[in-house]
């Protein structure tokens, strides 16, 4: 039986935590020290939410088989309705039914 | 005062606690199969709770990578946090530094979107909100770790249940949420095929940042519509 907690496994959870607690804070820190900001540089913060939380997205149409893909697809058109969990379930029901009833 | 500002950000995080625990139980049934003891996975979720990075720090951990690498790569899925921390600057002017502190602890991506929502509805952004947002996210997170910790012995395949799909799902429904905003679209293909270029060429995590990092250029570049001008501007 392996002990509770390693070192090696402490150094990157704690280290991790570090890094992570520092993104969290450096924005702000970064904005406070500009009085306004260049429209340019706010068209790109405005883009922050999209641009990012497509990269966990698109990659998993090419990575994570045919179904995921299509799954994608499905909840992309379906996303125009419905939103939250609905919108998951309708992803993972097209994903599930291609897995087991068709690949 | 504190009390009702914190139940009314219980109610808005509520549904984002449902869809938010598969990823809980995704993340501890994940590190117990790559070897993780649930005092270590439910540390991890304690004190870094960014699961998309908690589920890259475990698969790298397992590679017998050096630290300082698995590290930097939680810092790299980690980087959008810093543009989030930039962006809600102006909606938390009113609380203290302290409070301020606490509140960016707890920021993840729906926290975000939430304070987002929040301050364009014009409603008040208070400490008791924020805290009803992020403590009533933080606590189930980590007991969703310690669940899948205890179920993770129990699924053989995560795939089978269809558990993979449910995060790139989850990401997509947030990405349609903000599609009333200026440049979506284009920001939005610049950053899939971005994204899906690195994973191909340049590999995990890096797509991440080099797809967020295009996509942001690409609105930057775009021409300035004078109606969204000077919206970030302090007081």
């Amino acid at each position: 039986m392996e002990s509770l907690f390693r070192p090696d496994m402490l150094l990157i959870i704690l280290g991790g935590a570090v890094a992570t607690y520092l993104t969290r804070i450096a924005g702000y820190v970064m904005i406070k020290r500009f009085k306004t900001i260049p429209p340019r540089v706010e068209a790109g913060l405005n883009a922050v939410p999209a641009a990012v939380l497509t990269t966990l997205v698109a990659p998993a149409a090419l990575t994570g088989g045919l179904e995921t893909a299509i799954a994608l697809l499905v909840a992309l058109l379906a996303g125009l309705r419905v939103s939250g969990l609905t919108l998951i379930a309708i992803g993972w029901a097209v994903a599930m039914a291609i897995r087991h009833f068709i690949l | 005062m504190f009390i009702d500002d914190f139940k009314a950000g219980l109610r808005r995080i509520a549904p984002i606690i449902v869809s938010a625990a598969p990823f809980g139980v995704l993340f501890g049934a994940v590190a117990v199969q790559h070897g993780m003891s649930v005092g270590e996975a439910v540390l991890m979720s304690g004190v870094i709770y960014a699961g998309a990075s908690q589920l890259v720090g475990i698969n790298l951990f397992d590679q017998h990578l050096p630290a300082w690498v698995v590290i930097l790569s939680i810092l790299a899925v980690n980087f959008r946090h810093i543009l989030y921390s930039a962006a809600i600057a102006r909606h938390i002017d009113p609380l203290t530094p302290w409070q301020k502190a606490v509140n960016f602890f707890l920021l993840t991506d729906p926290h975000y979107a939430e304070i987002e929502r929040q301050a364009h509805a014009g409603e008040p952004v208070t400490f008791g909100w924020v805290m009803g947002l992020g403590i009533g996210l933080y606590i189930p997170w980590m007991a969703m770790t310690y669940a899948g910790c205890v179920l993770g012995a129990f699924i053989g395949d995560p795939k089978s249940i269809g558990l993979d799909v449910l995060l790139p799902v989850y990401f997509l429904g947030l990405v349609m949420g903000f599609r009333k905003r200026p440049n979506w679209l284009p920001v939005v293909i610049a950053s899939s095929l971005a994204s899906m270029a690195a994973i191909k060429f340049v590999g995990s995590p890096w797509h991440v940042s080099i797809g967020a990092v295009v996509g942001i250029l690409v609105a930057a570049l775009m021409p300035v519509q004078p109606d969204t001008r000077s919206e970030i501007e302090e007081r």
